[in-house]
């Protein structure tokens, strides 16, 4: 059955592979011409921020920017960089767009990686758990404080986690990835940025938290009304096995589904949770770029975005396909 | 929300202080400052933005540093002359002094910077550094500028933010805009740039060639990005942080702050800056073009209240678009707007604008820099003061980007509010507001108003070659009367800017320390204090 669904996969690859292209070509003209709606550019930003300007100084910064050109020529430039797999050059930031997105990935994939897997994980085994006890206290218990993380604005549990572990009972970091004063190396330091790591990641995890906790919940329920469950129940199958077996099993679909959509937006990154502790991750640096009205960088990030929502949608239709023989990959 | 849990927190902090972060500090002679937001380049020469100020100040020394009554004091200029007839300023140059790479520091360094950055590119010193016709090296230590005009301003901005020297050497020939070392500056200061990681902070470490041998004390200072303002009290409570410049909390977490043992915040060091908030009225607009309604407005807002309430004191009325902290330019007999709202009312009734049946006269939109809640609040208040006298205000907000195209651009507004820095000359601070040239041309920071008046273009011309200093007195004097008698702008606040540092940070405090080094900071070793 592993080997039907690995070339079934293949051969579903290759066909993506060219909507892929369409797809993200797509995208990628609309958010050129998009994008260009906002009022602005980037070196009026940045006479902006200079607190005084000429207009010679504008059309330096200008021609240096390439925003002297037409926009067709700009357009056919930037078609051109995507082709060849060049995702551009920041002005702003003198530095390539992709050195800039490589620079931010590992911190963004840490933060996401550990908020996701911890939200999926607990969530999915406190949905579980109350879905077996539907309707007693364990199910009430879960479900408010499900309800509460979900209703909590994040960067308020931000906010309320800075004051509690950093400032009042100064067990933690207020903020930053590191503590670049120590200049650990080696474990000293993986155990510092983990240190830094927890309350971004528990404050982004919680929110996420909520949602698969409902999600499972919801989704459990459902699978115990279906006619398999009461015939596995009739057979004399121990709740517990029908639980573990054969509603969850069934209920975990949807749970990929989010999850594949959570992991599609790691390159979103989280900005307020980002900003809130001085996370220096990608979300913040495209919530930025968009102030800054750096489009290069900005349309690095969604191009990049794009790709890998798209990737993770295959991912996620081959998880189905595995969980569930039934599934045809089309 | 936020105020109560910090304001809870606070209580917190004070309670168990942080002697562990203090220790820490004392061991490795280090400072973390926080600078925010985060710059976009490293080198002050070609970026005026603050946060590029505050990093490079450190980086790059000053021909002059400024005191607190903003007179030149000596750095990498000992010393300088102006020639009797104004026409030219001499420049004598310390000795010794190496750039970063280890090459020398000499006089075609000022040459070059001055010819082909603070000319060309620099947005406020090429109108400073109009008038020099040829700059003269005789020797490696001696920089002479030889004016067309007298050039009395030139003085006034010569510290490493208003005029940073660069190294020719390697900026010559080279795309100046995309030089790699806008970001990994070599300059001559007391500390050398070590590291730039994006998004998270900036290292620099202890220049050990500095001429000063005794200095800098410290020996190292880290710049830390936090984007959060709630993030930055708490960084600073906790003493993670020891020093921050531009009122880098929320005005109401100031005054908590401050009764913090291990905090002090200061106003002082933004002397060289003075800035004054104003309101600019459109005056191509129907009802802003009668001047009888800009003083009917200016008559309505409680500028006392306004620096009370919303600026948390932490501002102080203005009465001119010169700052009473440029005593020497600053006109005491200009035409007052105080608050009466009678006066007021009586204006708009002779202009014709009379309350109609709902009790309102007229609709005006105004636009708020967006730079932080104070700003969006200002134009709250001014829209709570204009209702008393029947005028309904649409306060728009926007993000920075649009907010400049819309008023110095499409100049599609009624009431937009922002600063300047008035600087400690206002030819270079001031006058750009008012001079006509710039109108609509969508260049930030210029006549947002449309006010063309050509009297004062002239004084404008006049003042920036005029030598002797007694006239160029008199003519700012006639030029703040003119324009506060027919109130294109209407100047609202002087602010004051604060800095919150560590009680145990020790150092003088110049006029342009905001922009200053650390040269002279100390870390006082201190007990633990529970």
């Amino acid at each position: 059955m592993t080997r039907d669904v690995l070339r079934d996969g293949a051969l579903h690859a290759a066909r993506r592979f060219g909507q892929i292209v369409f797809v993200v070509l797509g995208i990628a003209v609309v958010n050129f011409f998009l994008l260009r709606l906002a009022p602005g550019d980037a070196a009026e930003v940045l006479a902006g921020e200079a607190g005084a300007a000429t207009p010679e100084f504008m059309a330096a910064l200008r021609q240096q920017f390439g925003l002297d050109q037409p926009v067709h020529v700009q357009f056919a430039k930037y078609i051109g960089n995507i082709l060849t797999l060049n995702l551009g050059y920041s002005f702003r930031q003198g530095m390539p767009v992709s050195w800039l997105i490589l620079d931010r990935l590992p911190a963004t994939m840490l933060l996401m990686g550990a908020s996701i897997g911890f939200a999926s994980i607990l969530g999915s085994a406190l949905g579980f758990l109350a879905a077996r006890h539907a309707g007693r206290l364990t199910d009430t218990v879960v479900s408010v404080v499900a309800l509460l993380f979900y209703a909590t604005p994040v960067f308020w549990i931000g906010v309320v986690l800075i004051v509690v572990f950093s400032v009042w009972l100064d067990w933690l970091p207020v903020g930053g990835m590191a503590t670049i004063e120590a200049g650990y190396t080696g474990i000293a330091y993986a155990v510092d940025v983990a240190r830094h790591l927890v309350l971004p990641a528990l404050t982004l995890g919680l929110f996420y938290l909520a949602i698969y906790t409902r999600l499972m919940r919801a989704s459990m329920l459902q699978v115990y009304g279906e006619d398999f469950i009461r015939t596995a129940v009739a057979k004399g199958v121990s709740p517990r096995n029908v639980a573990a077996r054969h509603v969850l099993r069934n209920a975990l679909l949807p749970v990929v589904t989010m999850l594949g959509m959570q992991i599609g937006s790691i390159l979103g990154g989280a900005i307020l949770v980002e900003t809130v502790f001085s996370w220096p991750g990608l979300g913040r640096l495209a919530f930025e770029s968009l102030f800054q009205r750096d489009l290069n960088l900005l349309l690095g990030i969604l191009l990049s975005s794009s790709v890998l929502v798209v990737l993770v949608n295959i991912a996620v239709d081959l998880a189905y396909r595995l969980l569930d023989p039934r599934v045809e990959i089309g | 929300m936020k105020a109560i849990w910090l304001r809870f927190g606070a209580l917190a902090a004070a309670v168990c202080t942080t002697g562990a972060a203090f220790a820490q500090v004392e061991a490795s002679k280090s400072l973390t400052a926080i600078v925010q937001p985060e710059p976009v380049s490293l080198t002050a020469a070609l970026t005026t933005a603050a946060p590029t100020g505050v990093v490079s100040g450190s980086i790059f020394d000053g021909l002059v540093d400024y005191g607190t009554d903003l007179k030149p004091i000596p750095a990498l200029a000992e010393r300088w002359e102006v020639a009797p007839d104004g026409l030219s300023i001499t420049f004598h140059l310390r000795r010794g002094v190496t750039w970063h790479d280890g090459k020398p520091f000499t006089s075609a360094d000022v040459k070059w910077t001055l010819e082909n950055v603070w000319q060309k590119i620099h947005p406020r010193n090429q109108v400073t550094f109009a008038k020099v016709t040829r700059v003269d090296t005789p020797d490696d230590w001696t920089a002479i500028l030889r004016l067309s005009q007298p050039s009395v301003a030139i003085l006034s901005s010569v510290n490493s933010n208003g005029a940073q020297v660069l190294p020719k050497h390697l900026y010559e020939g080279t795309d100046i805009l995309n030089n790699p070392h806008n970001n990994k500056p070599i300059g001559t200061g007391p500390f050398v740039f070590k590291e730039w990681s994006r998004g998270s902070h900036i290292v620099l470490e202890r220049n050990p060639n500095y001429w000063d041998k005794t200095k800098p004390y410290l020996d190292r200072v880290i710049f830390k990005v936090i984007p959060d303002a709630a993030a930055r009290s708490a960084a600073l409570e906790k003493g993670e942080v020891q020093y921050a410049v531009f009122s880098p909390v929320p005005l109401r977490d100031a005054e908590r702050l401050s009764k913090s043992p291990n905090l002090r915040v200061e106003t002082r060091g933004y002397e060289w800056l003075s800035p004054w908030l104003f309101a600019d009225f459109n005056v191509d607009r129907p009802f802003l073009k009668d001047v009888r309604v800009r003083r009917a407005l200016a008559h309505a807002i409680d500028l006392s209240a306004l620096a009370k309430v919303v600026w948390y004191g932490f501002a102080v009325p203005a009465t001119s678009p010169v700052p009473s902290t440029l005593p020497d330019f600053h006109d005491r007999e200009a035409p007052k707007y105080p608050l009466d709202l009678k006066r007021a009312e009586a204006l708009l009734d002779e202009a014709g604008l009379k309350r109609k049946a709902d009790g309102t006269r007229f609709a005006l939109s105004l636009d708020y820099i967006p730079y932080g809640d104070d700003y969006k609040r200002t134009g709250e208040f001014i829209k709570a003061s204009l209702k008393r006298v029947g005028i309904d205000v649409n306060v728009r907000g926007q993000d920075t980007a649009a907010y400049t195209r819309r008023v110095y651009g499409d100049r599609d507004f009624d009431i937009a509010i922002t600063w300047f820095a008035a600087f400690s000359d206002p030819q270079v601070g001031v006058t750009r507001a008012y001079w006509s040239d710039s109108i609509g041309k969508n260049v930030p920071w210029t006549n947002a108003s449309g006010y063309r008046n050509p009297t004062v273009d002239k004084i404008i011309a006049d003042v920036q070659g005029e030598p002797d200093p007694a006239k160029r007195i008199a003519l700012f004097k006639q030029f703040q009367r003119i324009v506060l008698g027919d109130l294109p702008t209407l100047p609202l606040l002087e602010l004051k800017f604060f800095t919150v540092e560590a009680a145990n940070l020790r150092h003088p405090i110049t006029g342009d320390q905001v922009y200053g080094s650390f040269r002279d900071f100390t870390i006082d070793a201190r007990p633990r204090s529970n």
